[in-house]
């Protein structure tokens, strides 16, 4: 047993509300910079809807991920070792910036500028790659709220083996349904993108697991790119190297949430470290389809248990990131309620982001102009949902909705027993039928509903220390640091010479 | 009299400066500037000609360039092989073939970065000066597999002695005196490209990832170096 500690994160889906102040707080830190203005290291998506890039769940496509054939070990789908020599001149798979969208600004001076004449001036779209005007077509969240769904949200890849039906009834008006999906780097347990950089410039953080890309190695191959399968990695086309989201780390090894995290109006984001026996992820890399979601919670290890803690301590984890590990909400989510799963795992990367997936709209029995309240249950079956089981299935159960009908089915067993607790017009028994249905204990369900519903800051982010003060002091000379203030000798991302 | 010292300047004092610039500064620059060895590649900004373009130009220029140093390193063995006339032809035909392949993908590169204007947008003077350098002595090297043939049975009899000379510290430009003004362009012209390689895109070739395919796919940095190893 190797047990490593990974920071990692639960996104609430029920919880979110589409705002996208994430995405802005991200841009506004990291990629408000020339290169980097397409790119948004963290962005919210329509469900369904094709995302961004547009279609990116569709590997057919961009062949991300791991792929499995067989009883053959699992394998790199853009470019392994066998394909990357002959296919380093023109990566087969990179998309290019016509797969996210060109970046546009307005051309403001014309404000004042213009010339007298009969009509009012405008500032026009001019592209911010060659200042030329442009003609905006695509945009980081141009099918948002279901914009244009005949076009984006029918060709969502998680529509596969839903019937012609439940597709119609997803974009007929009257059941019209949506949600949204944040996305950041899910700093995978098995990245595709580490193992497929040709240069070695990608890197697991050990003592924390945040996958990084190292400015100075990397030379632009552009396997990364290709290869990640949730496109979280991202070519910049000014300096020449590949960038991707860094979980803040700078935020965090001083003790605060990522700034996606921090701003995050629905309050849905909770992180926390989780420990995990890196022996055995090549073993669960490999496992068949339906067994992936249980096969990562067994690499999942219970920082109770007094093996493990002894485990961990001679595996040199830090005492203080054991007991931050005890009090992560991401633990409770994913290993104690099972209420979060993890995106796609069927591409095979081990993502370390999970999401407890939504609830459809709360509906009334509408008859004529009477809402009806006493119909067979106040909540709908989660089998009568808006969203047909089989497309939370495709996103977030590798297509089997065992561990999805699991999550939901203990959200609506909660919703039951706070309703008889706070409003009291269902009565005990029932909430009681549904909790045993959902494998849920009152304490479990009172924990969930103040996790979920009543959480502060503290609760949500339990961030471990990162002892980045005691790590200096092994690879650098403190006095040379604090001279520095820390910095080493910074110079500006230029492009070439 | 002047012939002389021009000859002496092109053949013994240029390729001084230009591997003496070309080692001290591809160093330097790695040392210095290590964030600036990329490839930089385009194919983000333009994937639709890029492939027809790059893709015979490496594949072009890589075959021509070990042809350059087989006749360099191994000159008795090639010429044992030219020694059987069909040996030679084969040779001759693979490397003009080659040669041209870089030609159409060095033509194809340049077109495209000049009718692409997302491409323009990163394409610097330095690139320019250095796609015309590479143009001419590509055009060079073709020509002269057509206008002078057997060119891999006299490069190893008169341009090998001479490239040694100059790596040995002792320059003989007698091996050069007779060949045309083609051929002397293109000696001179590759001096002048490694000597400019330090400060341009060119430096991606020492850079070429090697140790991938031995590697475990995985790659974690530890901070507690020392005490626990990834």
């Amino acid at each position: 047993m190797n047990i490593r500690s990974q920071v990692s994160m639960v996104f609430h889906l029920d919880k979110c509300i589409g705002c996208h102040t994430c995405s802005i707080a991200c841009k506004n830190v990291w990629t408000d910079r020339k290169g980097a203005e397409y790119m948004w290291w963290n962005n919210v998506e329509t469900k369904p809807g094709t995302g961004y890039p547009t279609k990116w769940e569709d590997q057919d496509q961009y062949h991300g991920g791991w792929e499995k054939k067989g009883d053959r070990p699992i394998n790199i789908r853009s470019t392994g070792k066998a394909r990357v020599v002959p296919n380093i001149f023109h990566n087969p798979y990179m998309p290019s910036m016509d797969d996210y969208y060109e970046p546009w600004t307005y051309d403001y001076q014309n404000l004042f500028n213009a010339k007298e004449g009969a009509d009012q001036p405008i500032a026009k779209p001019i592209s911010m790659i060659t200042g030329e005007d442009i003609k905006v077509e695509a945009g980081p969240n141009w099918d948002d709220d279901l914009g244009g769904s005949p076009i984006y949200a029918a060709n969502d890849p998680n529509l596969e083996g839903l019937t012609e039906e439940q597709r119609l009834q997803l974009s007929s008006v009257e059941r019209l349904v949506f949600f949204y999906l944040p996305r950041i780097c899910n700093h995978c347990l098995n990245p595709c993108c580490v193992a497929s950089c040709p240069s070695g410039a990608l890197y697991k953080r050990g003592e924390d697991g945040i996958v990084l890309i190292d400015q100075k190695r990397c030379r632009a191959w552009r396997s990364c790119v290709a290869a990640c399968p949730y496109k979280k990695t991202y070519f910049n086309w000014f300096t020449g190297k590949s960038e991707k989201c860094i979980l803040c780390y700078p935020r965090l090894e001083t003790g605060q949430a990522p700034a996606c995290f921090h701003s995050c109006v629905g309050r849905i984001r909770y992180l926390g470290v989780l420990l995990y026996d890196a022996d055995r992820i090549e073993e669960v890399a490999n496992l068949p389809d339906d067994q992936l979601v249980e096969g990562q919670r067994s690499l999942i290890l219970n920082p109770f248990d007094p093996e493990i803690i002894r485990k961990a301590q001679s595996a040199g984890i830090p005492d203080g990131v054991i007991e931050s590990a005890q009090r992560s909400p991401v633990y409770k989510f994913v290993m104690e309620w099972k209420l979060a799963l993890p995106p796609h795992i069927e591409y095979r990367t081990l993502p370390m982001l999970f999401y407890v997936p939504p609830m459809s709209p709360v509906m009334a029995d509408v008859n004529g102009d009477l809402a009806n309240h006493a119909m067979d249950g106040l909540f709908h079956s989660i089998d009568a949902a808006r969203v047909p089981m089989q497309y939370l299935a495709n996103l977030l159960g590798a297509g089997n909705e065992g561990a999805v009908r699991y999550a939901l089915g203990k959200q609506l067993a909660v919703r039951w027993h706070r309703r008889a607790e706070t409003v009291g017009d269902i009565d005990r028994a029932t909430a009681d039928r549904y909790l045993r249905e959902a494998n849920c204990t009152i304490e479990e369900a009172d924990e969930i509903y103040r996790l979920t519903s009543l959480c502060t800051f503290e609760d949500r982010f339990v961030i471990p220390p990162m002892y980045r003060e005691q790590a200096i002091e092994m690879i650098r000379e403190p006095h040379e640091q604090k001279a520095e203030t820390g910095f080493g000798f910074v110079g500006g991302p230029r492009r070439g010479l | 009299m002047n012939q002389h010292f021009f000859d002496q300047f092109l053949f013994i004092a240029l390729p001084y400066v230009c591997l003496f610039t070309f080692f001290l500064m591809t160093i330097y620059r790695y040392r210095v500037q290590s964030f600036s060895y990329s490839s930089l590649s385009s194919q983000f900004l333009e994937n639709k000609n890029h492939f027809w373009a790059v893709v015979p130009f490496h594949y072009g220029i890589l075959t021509v360039i070990v042809g350059h140093l087989i006749a360099f390193s191994i000159p008795r063995s090639l010429l044992a092989w030219n020694s059987v006339p069909w040996r030679l032809y084969v040779l001759e035909v693979t490397a003009l073939a080659f040669g041209i392949l870089t030609l159409i993908g060095l033509v194809g590169v340049i077109v495209r970065r000049a009718t692409s204007t997302k491409v323009r947008k990163v394409t610097t003077v330095v690139d320019w000066v250095l796609f015309g350098m590479l143009l001419v002595q590509v055009v060079t090297g073709v020509s002269q597999a057509l206008l002078y043939p057997w060119g891999s049975a006299w490069f190893a009899t008169s341009l090998t002695p001479y490239l040694w000379s100059i790596l040995k510290l002792s320059p003989d430009i007698s091996y050069l005196a007779a060949m045309p003004w083609l051929i002397k362009l293109h000696i001179v012209l590759a001096f002048l490209i490694i000597g400019f390689f330090p400060f341009t895109r060119l430096v991606h070739v020492l850079v070429v990832p090697n140790p991938y395919l031995w590697r475990k796919p995985q790659v974690v940095r530890w901070y507690r170096r020392g005490v626990k190893k990834g």
